[in-house]
């Protein structure tokens, strides 16, 4: 008898993960809009609004780090170029909410501000349909997605990969950024987006709205990892593993590595998309510095710092590389770029597993030195000499 | 009566004899068959036809007008001197490398000269290399559940479920590469000698019919040795192989037929006595 696809599901979870998930979701949609909208101001347990945008943005960082994560993490393929991709979901829907703030611009005109500067006479083409917010969720993963496809297909059939794949990302990113740039391309040159006004409507920074916004961003996020892990610990996951592994013995037992490197790329990218429809409204700006080749590095960095080759992994370097960013921002601005240098070196040394290799590690120590029977493995040859960046990447915590 | 009919009737007896293993080589040539293409052809009991095979590099003849014949469900084993040409051979019966000159057949219809690497592959030729490249984060299992005969597309691996068929078939193979208690180990934590058995065994569910196993007891110990020799052996008649080995006790083991090959094509064959009194062979071995 087959298993109904939704049990396969919950059985690929740890209960431990799904009451994760639970208290997850508890947080983000009772505990966030109770603390927000029903604490007055002055209650000590009252959530600013600060904390709701910085903690929604953060939300969807994590998705990023999620989708970096399928691709570096579980097929190899290292992506420097992955702000581009969140970028041009921000864009897609900056371009709606554009469209949504109608004769309320400072020039009291049916075009965005920034084309009546420029003096337009009307929407370029690729403006079309954007005052439709289907149409709009449509270009956020359409435009990303069809990128990430094509570029993906002539690299991935070039067989480039390693070191050369993540500049060419990284190129890829830094041209895209010089294009947005210009005024001429109809995207707000550097200013980009901004003013935004509504959604569908409703006023965008009302708290309800913001509560809204950071509840959708959750539940991106529960879907992304679930989806994840579905994905992680499917056939195609395994796949994709040996991929990393060893992509030659792959083709060789015929698998075609072009068409699983090329689908899971492509989600990965309209994941970012998704992410970056979701945080632009919640920011308030979209411009082309979201484009320029050290945000994309910080993703990896986020990444690199959680723990590649784990979901739960990626969405903890992303929270604590953030918290740790806008703590230090405020508090001492001018030193961040160096501690995140320093944070890359430090875990690249000393946490080549991440936050949760550490953790593992740490469980493996204790649970060692207690006389539990055999609650360690037995040491195995060759496992002294395996690098031990590839340790933990598929284990249980995922 | 005609050396032809001879090994026709030889084979008759064979096929008699593994009927039961593999009913499709039913197919008697007299009585006259359609020709389906991609479809290997064992009408004439022989799975694979090496005739007149040169192959050279920058003038270095490599292979030197070198013809084989494999009969199906035989356990042949190839043996030489290094620079024999034992390896181009694989290379050229598994299309990694053309020869320059020559006809190669899987059956008699598969023209392996004309079809590519992955088309060999699938047609039903496996090759196991001198290194064992497993999976190392896989477990047994997946190793060989990977390596399964399946729709391998992206579509169907994002749905694909273990049937209960297929589970059947990977634990067989389990228990034939004697790794059945290791089947949840990390592939990576494996000794050298069952890495070796992983693999050939990850090459069986690819339920080939001919087998290419390039050295497959380097670095095994006396032990291990004398089990894989078992193993192909029970292997054989299932499946067709060629072995390609310098250990002399592991291919008496073996006690198939022996071919030696010396710069580039055929010096001897036959039983490995009758090789090794071959004044030939033994002034290659061990004259200059």
């Amino acid at each position: 008898m087959r298993t109904p696809f939704t049990v396969r599901l919950f059985n690929s979870m740890p209960r431990a993960g799904w009451a994760a998930l639970a208290l997850f979701a508890l947080f983000a949609w009772v505990w966030v809009p109770l603390a927000h909208l029903a604490l007055p101001a002055d209650h000590a347990l009252h959530l600013s609004s600060y904390w709701v945008s910085l903690l929604g943005k953060i939300l969807c960082y994590m998705v990023v780090a999620v989708a970096m994560d399928l691709i570096w993490g579980y097929a190899g393929i290292l992506s420097l170029g992955h702000g581009l991709f969140f970028a041009l979901g921000g864009y897609a829907f900056g371009m709606y909410l554009m469209r949504q703030i109608g004769r309320d611009g400072s020039y009291g005109a049916e075009l965005p501000d920034f084309m009546v500067f420029l003096d337009w006479k009307e929407l370029p083409w690729y403006w079309w349909g954007t005052d439709s917010f289907l149409w709009a969720l449509l270009l956020v993963v359409a435009v990303p997605g069809l990128l990430a496809w094509v570029f993906g297909y002539f690299a991935f059939r070039s067989r480039i990969k390693g070191v050369y794949f993540a500049i060419i990302t990284q190129a890829l990113t830094y041209a895209a950024m010089l294009l947005f740039f210009r005024n001429e391309t109809g995207f707000g040159g550097n200013n980009g987006f901004t003013d935004f006004k509504r959604i569908l409507g409703h006023g965008i920074t009302t708290p309800e709205m913001r509560v809204v916004l950071f509840a959708l961003s959750a539940a991106l996020l529960a879907g992304v990892l679930l989806l994840g892990r579905y994905l992680v610990t499917s056939r195609f996951g395994r796949v994709l593993a040996a991929i990393r592994d060893a992509e030659s013995r792959v083709m060789f037992i015929g698998y075609n590595p072009l068409h699983y490197k090329l689908f899971v790329w492509t989600l990965s990218a309209v994941l970012c998309g998704l992410a970056g429809a979701l945080y632009v409204p919640q920011v308030g700006i979209i411009n082309p510095s979201e484009m320029s080749p050290a945000n994309s590095i910080e993703i990896a960095v986020w990444v690199a710092v959680g723990g590649r080759g784990t979901l739960v992994g990626a969405v903890l370097g992303a929270g604590i590389v953030n918290l740790a960013k806008s703590w230090f921002t405020v508090s001492f601005p001018e030193y961040w770029p160096f501690f995140l240098g320093f944070l890359f070196i430090a875990v690249t040394l000393f946490l080549p597993n991440g936050v949760i290799g550490l953790w593992s590690t740490l469980r493996a120590r204790l649970g060692a030195r207690r006389p539990a029977p055999a609650a360690a493995e037995p040491p195995v040859q060759g496992a002294a000499a395996e690098p031990p960046a590839a340790e933990s990447s598929r284990g249980a915590v995922a | 009566m005609t050396p032809h009919s001879n090994r026709q009737r030889a084979g008759a007896e064979f096929v008699a004899e593994r009927e039961n293993l593999r009913p499709q080589w039913e197919g008697e040539a007299s009585t006259g068959h359609v020709l389906q293409p991609g479809e290997l052809d064992l009408s004439h009991k022989v799975i694979l036809y090496l005739e007149d095979i040169t192959v050279s590099f920058d003038g270095f003849r490599a292979l030197n007008k070198l013809s084989l014949a494999i009969d199906a469900g035989e356990l042949r084993c190839i043996i030489g001197p290094n620079g024999a040409g034992k390896t181009t051979m694989m290379d050229v019966i598994t299309g990694k490398t053309r020869p320059d000159e020559g006809s190669a057949f899987f059956g008699q219809t598969l023209d392996l000269t004309r079809m590519r690497e992955p088309e060999i592959a699938h047609a039903g030729i496996g090759r196991k290399f001198q290194k064992p490249t497993v999976f190392e984060q896989h477990s047994v299992f997946e190793n060989l559940e990977l390596a399964m005969k399946a729709d391998k597309r992206v579509r169907r691996s994002l749905f694909a479920r273990l049937s209960s068929e297929e589970g059947d078939r990977i634990a067989a193979v389990l228990e034939r590469i004697r790794l059945a208690g290791e089947a949840d180990r990390q592939a990576g934590l494996l000794s050298h000698g069952q890495k070796q058995w992983l693999e050939i065994g990850m090459l069986l569910m690819q339920e080939p019919r001919l087998l290419l196993l390039d050295e497959p007891v380097a670095g095994m110990t006396d032990d291990e040795t004398e089990r894989t020799a078992e193993l192909f052996v029970s292997l054989a008649g299932e499946h067709s192989l060629v072995v390609v080995e310098h250990d002399m006790a592991f291919v008496e083991a073996l006690g198939g037929k022996v071919t030696v090959l010396h710069e580039g094509s055929v010096l001897a064959e036959g039983d490995l006595p009758t090789v090794q009194n071959d004044p030939r062979v033994i002034e290659v071995y061990l004259g200059r």
